[in-house]
């Protein structure tokens, strides 16, 4: 199918974005890589009347170190996330994480920041952000504000972006002395979202574990040491208080199953791999 | 930057296969449509127009990309590649599309332009992708006829022919 009728500004700044956005109010949305938006559009299950185009905007294109954080502005492709040249060093869970987004045809479009505003609840990126303890830098043309990623993921496709407002940047905390991280998916084909993914950071504070494509936001939970012998139990009390999502793809047993799995496997890579 | 109005048509300009050329669309337009319906080249191919099955990938300023998920207006001022553009001259055969033909890599042909275009594009960047790599980019692509075994073979034999040739004119 094809898209309905909308508006369409190709912005060349940020104040121009801005401005667009704020005249729109909730008839606005920002068109990023497009790799979730125009399916959408094409199946019309998103109609909005205006749509603003950011990827002009030279602003929005950085990638840079700042406060032991990458930070990365909305206009930066999943591939150029993969080119940055410390991914693997400096941020091992992200460079484990993203070639399961989509596939090269879709990362060589698809933005960092477009998939936290899409929130899907079996994206990787919002994961990571979430077991990384990120934030988000949001901006209208009047303010801008910075959400901790657990107070931007409301729920299902569900976020704390306001009407008019874009998210100009994310900042994933950079790895820290100490720290291993793991990270396991299971997913239909190779490229699908994940059924389940599991990110683990083990480091001098402890170990967490965030769980993806269970329920509706990814969750965070700190958890014993394997040695302990107390995991097993720890992750199966986690795997229950996530109310499983039951869909064509699994049933909330199968996906409980997976968390208990892919948990555990996650958290002995990370230890495994702690510096 | 003045704001593009829903069912009006503006002028849309890029490069397709190294010329320039104009299209007309409304801002709603995908490059899919532009190209096979405005432009005429019908060798981008169009499944799903959801993004899964590859049918339509085509270059994008040297990325390999779906043209059913970009809008005409997101490609002006840019460089397009399509299948249409591998022929070395035209009535020769490249060697990535004289390798699909002797492995029987098609057989419909329905998804063979994207396939081609991403395996062209993965060659241009990475002349010795290794068969884990050449997988991972076909992941992209359904098939729904030959059971991709004779796409992979397709696709390491050109590259092997690719890197021959580059060899060969090293040494030369
Ligand atoms: C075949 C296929 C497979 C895929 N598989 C996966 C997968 O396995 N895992 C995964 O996580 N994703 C997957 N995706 C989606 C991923 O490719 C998208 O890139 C991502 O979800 C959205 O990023 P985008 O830049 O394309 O955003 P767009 O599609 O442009 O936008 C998505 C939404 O976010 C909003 N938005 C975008 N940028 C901003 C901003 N800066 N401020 C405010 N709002 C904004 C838009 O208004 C829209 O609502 C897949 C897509 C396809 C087509
Ligand atoms: S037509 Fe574009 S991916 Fe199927
Ligand atoms: S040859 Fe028919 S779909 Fe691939």
């Amino acid at each position: 199918m094809k898209p309905a009728p909308f508006d369409f500004v190709r912005a060349a700044t940020l104040a121009e974005a801005l401005d667009a956005l704020a005249q729109a109010g909730e008839d606005g949305r920002v068109l990023a890589g497009g790799q979730s938006f125009v399916p959408m559009l094409n199946m019309r299950l998103a109609r909005p009347s205006v749509l603003v185009d950011i990827m002009g905007v030279a602003d929005l294109r950085g990638i840079e170190v700042a406060k032991g954080a990458l930070r990365i502005g909305a206009g930066v492709r999943q591939v150029e996330l993969t080119r940055w040249a410390d991914l693997t060093a400096r941020l091992p869970l992200l460079a484990a994480a993203v070639p399961y987004i989509g596939h090269v045809q879709t990362r060589s479009r698809g933005t960092v920041c477009g998939s936290l505003a899409h929130a899907d609840p079996s994206a990787e990126l919002p994961l990571a952000l979430i077991a990384l303890e990120g934030e988000i830098h949001l901006r209208t043309k009047k303010a801008h504000r910075t959400v901790a990623a657990r107070d931007f993921f409301l729920g299902m496709m569900a976020t704390a972006l306001r009407p008019g407002e874009m998210i100009e940047a994310v900042s994933f905390p950079l790895r820290r002395a100490g720290q291993g991280f793991g990270f396991r998916e299971v997913a239909r084909r190779h490229g699908d979202y994940a059924v389940v993914a599991c990110a683990a950071v083990a480091g001098p504070q402890g170990i967490r574990l965030a769980v993806g494509g269970v329920g509706d936001v990814p969750t965070l939970r700190e958890l014993p040491d394997p040695a302990s012998g107390d995991l097993n139990e720890a992750l199966n009390d986690f795997a229950w208080s996530l109310d499983a999502r039951e869909d064509l793809h699994a049933t909330p047993r199968y996906r409980r199953e997976l968390v208990r799995r892919l948990g555990r496997d996650a958290i002995e890579e990370a230890l495994r791999c702690r510096s | 930057m003045p704001k593009l109005t829903k069912s009006e048509r503006y002028p849309v300009r890029f490069t397709l296969n190294g010329r320039p050329v104009e299209a007309w669309a409304e801002p709603r337009t995908l490059l899919t449509d532009v190209l096979r319906h405005g432009l005429g080249s019908t060798g981008t191919h169009v499944g799903c127009e959801h993004g899964v099955c590859g049918a339509c990938t085509v270059e994008i300023d040297g990325e390999p990309a779906r043209a059913c998920l970009v809008l005409a207006g997101q490609v002006d001022g840019q460089a397009v590649r399509t299948v249409e553009g591998l022929e070395p001259e035209a009535g020769r055969l490249s060697v990535l599309q004289d390798a699909f033909r002797r492995h029987h890599g098609l057989q419909c042909g329905f998804c063979t332009p994207g396939i081609l275009m991403t395996l062209d594009c993965l060659f241009r960047a990475r002349p010795d992708a290794d068969e884990a790599e050449i997988r991972d980019h076909l992941s992209g692509h359904l098939c729904r006829c030959t059971g991709y075994a004779p796409i992979m073979r397709a696709a390491l034999d050109a590259r092997d022919r690719f890197n021959q040739a580059r060899r060969e004119e090293t040494h030369a």
